[in-house]
């Protein structure tokens, strides 16, 4: 990747910073030096003088005239920095303040779950697009899904996706290869290579591996390379036609349903698969939506079975009752379906308990031509990458189901360890890679699908009132994104 | 109170005595009908368009005798499924025909919602023709109609649907109708075709009714003796093909009706037989019993342009006494 000509030595100053992984939730100094996380010291520590013995009076020359970006740091405090950062820096000459005060400086977060639809489907949306999307929406990484056309089943579809990423310059993005060729569920797809190329998991999200000998031989080899499979859970010959949840609400509508129980079972079988193909095998079961898949994720971990989950914001929040409520409005048509109010509290009970380890937005943009028609027409899908953290910060943390440490964990560490991602991603630990975030969490915003960066207007969030928006986003170093300075710098 | 809507997506929106007032102003809209010069002027000038994407005769002629006996102008439109596949969107479409002054579109479509999902995009009214699995208001509301010329009443009535309920449009129409009108509805069929829990369609949009509103019996012959009516609904026969049932033969041995049948199952004698057609003779009803004194078949289909009459009177501004 090619992010030269920026300055990426900052100093991010008097911000609240969240890291869970390293329990730091509390106000205080990030320090980037060459793209990376060089100190963080609390504000108290720091304007004392901190372990380095940054003199309080000299750092503090420069607060009055910080703003919030682009100032240099003032020589006066140059070796006092040098001297709280280490070795690490060689010259200050480059180093950027920003005011973070009253904003909150968070690990960039991870989607591990998206579907960003080049090559083929380039209308929906791009490579491009979707990485804009993502870093505005908070994401500095996000791993999109192989059920493109064609397929991303091989190194080469592999190496198009990076390259295309990095030509964005914008959220960095991690391939998934697909399991099988195709994503016909026939054969196993040639995973070390696309691994090898850079794929970070495999999935033919979209569908269930059906055939349960090749998902066991794809668990099986997988560990070979220590990635993840990713399964969409669901039994096809129960869901197909299906369009909603079933049960009285689909009865009551006149809508073909897709029962619980094909998910359920698939994750159970799915469990034995794991457990099957032995130690070290990685399971992760994407989208889970229902509170039998809740119940079979209990029982897996309770045996041992190494299996991980994620779940979005959308069957957090609403259920099918928005199918009802919305007339018919095909924005709430996703797969899986939007389930009910028992499944929902036993998704956010899962999540508060960590018995689901991430948030995911699966984020899948149509066409405004493809979903704005009858109901059972439309293709499945919400998009997410805009919306995700607003909701996250207005439903779950608000109201106090998860607090900020709680909610960052499940939209960074955890899906970055899900994916095994380097250079510590969804961390703010020193040495990290420097993906930082900054959040003002009192600003108030209204989803309006036509202000998206991504090509998907396709929400059932639209007109929604938020609160939560993301203000910069640093990727490498690289201040990328700039809400004041109207949005992509690159 | 005068009815104040832009359109009639079903039943399950409407309140019982907006059902009354159909009903009631459907009463004198017969009266016309049954004229020898079947004309009134009140919706002279006004443009009512048939928007069929399925095809239907019975319903198309009904909506459109209707309109024309109150003088509106009317155009047929038959949508084939291949235009559709061809890109052309009902949305388009529905754009189209407001902009050529269509004041109502008369919506039939296979897919559940469709109508609901229009009338939010288009300032003409909505009247669903029937939509998918989901409803057929007007069917409904001349079965309501069809009962109470019969029963002088449809409080206290026990009414049994008996087929393809899961399929039916017609089967939740006559639900909403019959249960807010105070009617228990019995629903009868093989478990696959009348799925468990379907009584729970009402727990978001409760009536207040002394007995359960719906009840459950996959016997028709244990059923049958407490019945006040029955409404026998079309059996599609692609359903088998699905594995829904196993043979047309079983199905008629377990649920066709005939008059035999009624007299050794013990069925009220006063029992009322109604069908939406058009039936399968000799499948799920006989054809003696079809045409014999119990069956109201003939009358459901007059009494359909006097309830559709009604409705399109009553959207248009209308009041019983206006």
């Amino acid at each position: 990747m090619k992010e030269t000509n920026s300055p990426r030595n900052w100093w991010l100053r008097g911000g609240r910073v969240i890291d869970p992984a390293h329990d730091r939730d509390e106000r205080a100094d990030v320090w980037i030096v060459d793209g990376r996380i060089a100190a963080i010291r609390p504000v108290e520590e720091a304007r004392r003088g901190g372990p380095g013995g940054a003199s309080a009076g000299a750092i503090s020359d420069n607060e009055d005239g910080g703003g919030r970006s682009g100032h240099e740091a003032g020589s006066a405090g140059d070796e006092e920095l040098r001297a709280a950062l280490g070795a690490a820096v060689g010259t200050l000459a480059g180093l950027q303040t920003l005011d973070a005060d009253g904003l909150l400086v968070l690990p960039g977060l991870v989607d591990m779950h998206v579907h960003l639809r080049e090559p083929g489907q380039e209308r929906k949306e791009t490579i491009a697009t979707g990485a804009r999307a993502a870093l505005a929406g908070g994401f500095t990484s996000v791993a999109c899904m192989p059920n493109t056309e064609p397929a991303l089943d091989n190194a080469a579809a592999i190496r198009f996706v990076r390259e295309r990423a990095a030509a964005a310059r914008a959220a960095r993005v991690y391939p998934i290869g697909a399991i099988t060729k195709g994503r016909r569920g026939e054969e196993l797809a040639p995973v070390g290579e696309m691994v090898e190329a850079g794929a970070v998991a495999i999935s033919d999200d979209g569908n269930p591996v059906a055939d349960a000998a090749l998902l066991r031989h794809a668990l099986e080899y997988s560990l070979r390379f220590g990635i993840p499979v990713i399964e969409h859970c669901d039994d096809p010959t129960l869901s197909a036609g299906g369009v909603m949840n079933e049960g009285p609400t689909a009865l009551r509508l006149g809508l073909r349903g897709i029962p619980a129980a094909g998910e359920v079972s698939c994750v159970f079988r799915d469990c034995l698969l794991a457990e099957l193909a032995g130690t070290g095998a990685r399971l992760h079961i994407a989208h889970v939506s229902t509170a039998g898949a809740v119940e079979v994720l209990r029982w897996a971990r309770s045996r041992g079975i190494q299996v991980t989950a994620e779940v979005t914001p959308h069957h957090l929040l609403l259920t099918e009752e928005a199918v009802a409520s919305s007339g018919y409005d095909p924005d709430t048509k996703v797969n899986p379906p939007l389930r009910t109010e028992a499944d929902r509290r036993a998704l956010l009970a899962a999540l508060r308990e960590g018995l689901i380890d991430c948030i995911a937005s699966d984020h899948a943009p149509h066409m405004s031509e493809e979903k704005n028609v009858e109901y059972d027409l439309a293709p499945f899908g919400i998009v997410g990458l805009e919306t995700t953290l607003g909701l996250v910060v207005t439903d779950l943390i608000a109201p106090g189901l998860l607090t900020w440490s709680d909610a960052v964990w499940r939209l960074a560490a955890a899906p970055a360890r899900v994916l095994g991602l380097p250079g510590g991603a969804g961390t703010l630990g020193p040495g990290a890679v420097a993906d930082v975030v900054l959040v003002d969490p009192e600003a108030e915003w209204v989803v309006e699908p036509g202000t998206f960066y991504s090509r998907g207007r396709n929400t059932p969030f639209r007109g929604r009132e938020l609160k939560g928006q993301v203000i910069y986003a640093f990727v490498g170093g690289e201040l990328r994104f700039d809400r004041t300075r109207g949005g992509f710098l690159t | 109170m005068p009815f104040q809507r832009k359109d009639l997506l079903g039943l399950e929106d409407l309140t019982r005595s907006e059902i009354e007032e159909i009903l009631d102003t459907a009463r004198p809209m017969l009266e016309v009908f049954s004229r020898p010069v079947k004309k009134y002027p009140t919706l002279r000038g006004r443009i009512m368009v048939n928007l069929f994407y399925e095809p239907s005769t019975r319903t198309r002629t009904s909506f459109e005798l209707a309109a024309k006996a109150l003088s509106a102008d009317v155009v047929n439109i038959a949508v084939s499924t291949s235009s559709v596949t061809k890109g052309e969107s009902l949305a388009d479409t529905a754009h189209t025909l407001e902009a050529l002054g269509a004041d109502w579109i008369v919506l039939r479509h296979s897919s559940s919602g469709a109508p609901a999902w229009l009338a939010r995009r288009v300032r003409a009214g909505v009247i669903n023709a029937g939509d998918g699995s989901h409803e057929h208001p007007t069917q409904g509301l001349l079965d309501l109609f069809t009962l109470r010329q019969r029963k002088g009443r449809i409080e206290g009535l026990r009414v049994g649907i008996v087929g393809d309920v899961l399929h039916s449009r017609v089967a939740r129409s006559d639900i909403w109708g019959l249960t807010k009108l105070g009617a228990q509805v019995v629903l009868i069929g093989p478990p696959t075709l009348v799925p468990p829990g379907i009584e729970r369609i009402l727990d978001k949009n409760p009536v207040h009714a002394a007995e359960p509103p719906i009840t459950v019996a996959y016997d028709l012959k244990e059923v049958l003796p407490v019945l006040d009516a029955v409404v026998v609904l079309r059996l599609q026969l692609e359903r088998q093909k699905r594995g829904l049932f196993p043979s047309v033969e079983e199905y008629s041995r377990l649920y066709r009706l005939d008059s035999e049948r009624l007299r050794e199952w013990g069925a009220k004698p006063d029992l009322v037989v109604m069908h939406p057609g058009p039936a399968n003779l000799g499948l799920e009803i006989s054809e003696e019993l079809a045409n014999s004194d119990r069956s109201a078949i003939r009358e459901q289909v007059r009494n359909g342009v006097a309830v559709r009459m009604a409705v399109l009177y009553l959207l248009a501004g209308g009041t019983v006494t206006g």
